[in-house]
């Protein structure tokens, strides 16, 4: 009768006596050991930091911070923009020691990190993506990079490498953010030939590879040869575009190693640059500009190197453009142009320069993109 | 001689008398966690075979979630819309309903939330919260209360209905607060308008926890007096037992089903409206966190039990609380306190296999024999 599951009273104690002994064993544990470095830098992202996306962009960066020396780096992946990053955040700040944080998704700013950081003044909070203005917090700083430059580049090089005319995008919002991109790569196609339409699917989700995969596949059967997308983490449509035989454009990090042959040239976060300079300024005593802002001139991004499959005039033209880029100035959104309901974005002669902070509040797709905001 | 032997026969009588109070209390108690110690022994051994000490895991564990007052802070504003999740799922399982699609009313509760404070955003602070609670209750309950529905009139399995519903709830948010529901000044995270700050719910003074655990933790009272103290809580026994004795009985099992898949929803609802009023401040994607998820293990640890829906909350929530520091400490995914969670999980539904089969009182009546 007596088995492991009904054990007699000998058995049961000798058993808990043993998990006891387990748990006195372990009291001697290194708490705190990453307080003795000068400055501790908490990382956060929303996803995995291995995702070929928008948080390895990240933690490349952050891996770039862990070079430096006296500088400490804890991560934390997979937070949800829910009260479990004010409690991430705060657990930095008392178990590690950490004094400069870099929530890094988009959704971790309002309410999060303006909850907190009145309660933590010593501590600087910078987010990516957000809008700071003087009305708040001072310890709370904002960066983002002209991507949607990249985009346009990616678009170039597109245009010239289309057969059918027909580029596709795997979107997931139509956020500001997202549409910008969606803009500049079809207008970049159309620098190179105005008869190109771009065919836009929204996926809903930041991360929802089923979806992403489908949508990816639904271009192919369209038609589409060249895609590109902004979600979390594009390998879902990098490698269903490439079984498809698609060419590709990356986006957020690097995703030729995925796809070799198919990949074109991508547009980069360098997080690895500006995350060395804030932390860098903050080892010397010096304060980070609140709002930052940079685009390809001030290496905020860059672009993957050209792949094997460029063709010689896709390769020249994405250099002058690049070119002309870095010197500053530059203006994707320019008159005459529509949206694609027929009304007017801007009429000739008018044009929206990178740093216009009028395209932070983009709500339209423009005559060309096949799709709809809402 | 034989008054000896009644003499004898009466202690005995008495020691096994107390022998079996003390196993009344225990017994209940004594499955779920052993279930618990199980899946701690069994997840230990996939620590050791990625070459991670068990121990510094548990300690971690522990000092993160339990070891300081900040984790505390931490654990118990994990634990606030996990009590109220688990209510979702306890109540209905009184009655045999396996209901695990509370995060479609949580969701839709905080939409609810949210649109009144746009609609309605200038009534005094208590009213507007009033409003918010009344509108994420019924909302929850029509979401739930309508399964239970389905399952009597229809004869659809509540578990398929609710699991399924909850993706239509998440898809529906998003429609909502991306369309006809979006603040335009919402640029890169589609939200509704913000509350006005009279209707945001504040910290319970002294623990840095917003009301929402104060409530959550009435709410399981008042469930357990429900279910253990009331004819209608007796009569969703019966039900649960065996629908059709308490058929036969006469009793109302249609509208109990729904009422209490309803009641199961308020709570829902009403935990969508704490993250709302007192996280987020407005409703958006942010809402579909996966609470009415973690409130399936809680409630099927506590055995459905209102009053033990209060510790498991807190255990499961201490879990949460100590994912963060697992990863920086130990370098282990993210994924970690979830298989953890899940290897607790399955250990419980074991458990329940076993719980006719192991009784707790013959650890005591040992002694006795022997």
């Amino acid at each position: 009768m007596t088995s492991f599951l009904t054990p007699n009273r000998r058995q049961f104690l000798t058993r808990t006596a043993g998990l006891a002994g387990l748990a006195a064993a372990g009291s001697a544990l290194p708490f705190g050991a990453a307080r003795a470095a000068s400055l501790t830098v908490g990382f956060i992202y929303v996803g995995p930091k291995d995702d070929y996306g928008y948080n390895q962009s990240h933690a490349e960066g952050a891996a770039a911070v862990k070079a430096i020396p006296g500088v400490t780096v804890v991560e934390e992946e997979r937070v949800p923009e829910t009260v479990d990053v004010q409690k991430t955040m705060e657990s930095m700040i008392n178990f590690d020691g950490a004094s400069l944080l870099f929530p890094t998704s988009f959704g971790y700013f309002d309410p999060h990190i303006l909850a907190l950081a009145p309660k933590n003044p010593k501590v600087r909070f910078e987010h990516c993506g957000g809008l700071w203005t003087a009305d708040k917090p001072k310890n709370v700083g904002s960066y983002f990079g002209y991507i949607g430059m990249g985009q346009y580049l990616n678009g170039v090089v597109a245009g010239h490498m289309t057969k059918s005319k027909k580029i596709g995008f795997v979107a997931a919002k139509p956020i500001p953010q997202v549409l910008l991109n969606i803009n500049s790569f079809l207008l970049g196609a159309r620098s190179v030939d105005p008869t190109i339409t771009c065919q836009v699917i929204f996926t809903g989700e930041w991360s929802l590879a089923v979806k992403e995969a489908e949508a990816t596949n639904a271009l192919a059967d369209q038609g589409v040869d060249v895609v590109t997308c902004h979600v979390d983490g594009p390998k879902v449509v990098m490698e269903t575009g490439a079984g498809r035989g698609m060419y590709l454009c990356g986006y957020h990090a690097n995703q030729a190693p995925l796809a070799p042959a198919k990949y074109l040239t991508g547009a980069e976060w360098n997080w690895a640059k500006v995350y060395t300079d804030m932390v860098n300024t903050t080892l010397k005593g010096g304060a980070i500009n609140n709002f930052v802002r940079g685009g390809l001139a001030e290496g905020f991004i860059k672009m993957s190197p050209l792949g094997s499959a460029v063709s010689e005039p896709a390769r020249k033209q994405f250099e002058s453009v690049k070119a002309e880029i870095i010197k500053g100035g530059y203006a994707v959104i320019k008159g005459p142009l529509k949206d694609n309901k027929g009304n007017v974005i801007a009429t000739q002669g008018q044009s929206f320069v990178e740093t216009d902070v009028a395209l932070e509040g983009m709500n339209y797709l423009v005559d060309g993109v096949v799709g709809s905001t809402s | 001689m034989t008054l000896q032997a009644d003499l004898a026969a009466g202690l005995a009588a008495k020691q096994s008398s107390v022998a079996d109070y003390a196993g009344r209390i225990l017994q209940p108690l004594f499955l779920p966690l052993a279930a618990v110690v199980a899946g701690m022994i069994v997840f230990s051994g996939f620590l050791l075979l990625v070459g991670k000490s068990p121990i510094d895991f548990y300690m971690i564990v522990y000092k993160a979630g339990f070891g300081t007052s900040f984790s505390w802070a931490n654990t118990l504003a994990r634990a606030a819309p996990l009590l109220l999740a688990a209510l979702c799922v306890a109540l209905p399982a009184r009655l045999g309903l396996v209901v695990i699609g509370g995060e479609g009313a949580i969701v839709l509760g905080g939409v609810a939330a949210g649109t009144v404070g746009m609609m309605v955003p200038g009534l005094p602070g208590v009213l507007g919260i009033l409003a918010m609670a009344i509108a994420a209750s019924v909302t929850g309950a029509i979401w739930i209360g309508g399964i239970g529905a389905l399952r009597h009139y229809r004869g659809v399995n509540e578990t398929i209905s609710s699991l399924l519903l909850a993706y239509i709830a998440i898809a529906l948010m998003n429609h909502l607060v991306e369309g006809p529901l979006r603040d335009p000044a919402s640029l890169n995270k589609p939200s509704t308008v913000p509350l006005p700050e009279a209707y945001r719910i504040g910290e319970i003074p002294g623990i840095g926890v917003h009301w929402g655990l104060a409530v959550g933790i009435v709410a399981c009272i008042l469930c357990w007096v429900l279910i253990e103290r009331t004819t209608w809580g007796f009569a969703a026994r019966i039900v649960g037992g065996n629908i059709r004795a308490a058929q036969v009985q006469g009793l109302p099992a249609g509208l109990l089903m729904i009422g209490f898949t309803a009641l199961g929803g308020v709570f829902a609802g009403l935990a969508g409206m704490f993250e709302v009023a007192a996280v987020h401040g407005s409703a958006n994607a942010s809402l579909a966190a996966g609470y009415g998820y973690t409130g399936i293990l809680i409630a099927f640890l506590a055995r459905h039990n209102g009053l033990a829906v209060i510790p498991a909350a807190i255990l499961f929530a201490g879990f949460e609380a100590s994912s963060g520091l697992v990863q920086r400490r130990l370098g282990l995914p993210d994924a970690t306190i979830v298989v953890f969670e899940g290897m607790i999980f399955i250990a419980i539904l074991l458990s329940d296999a076993l719980q006719d089969k192991i009784d707790f009182r013959t650890l005591f009546r040992i002694r006795g024999r022997s």
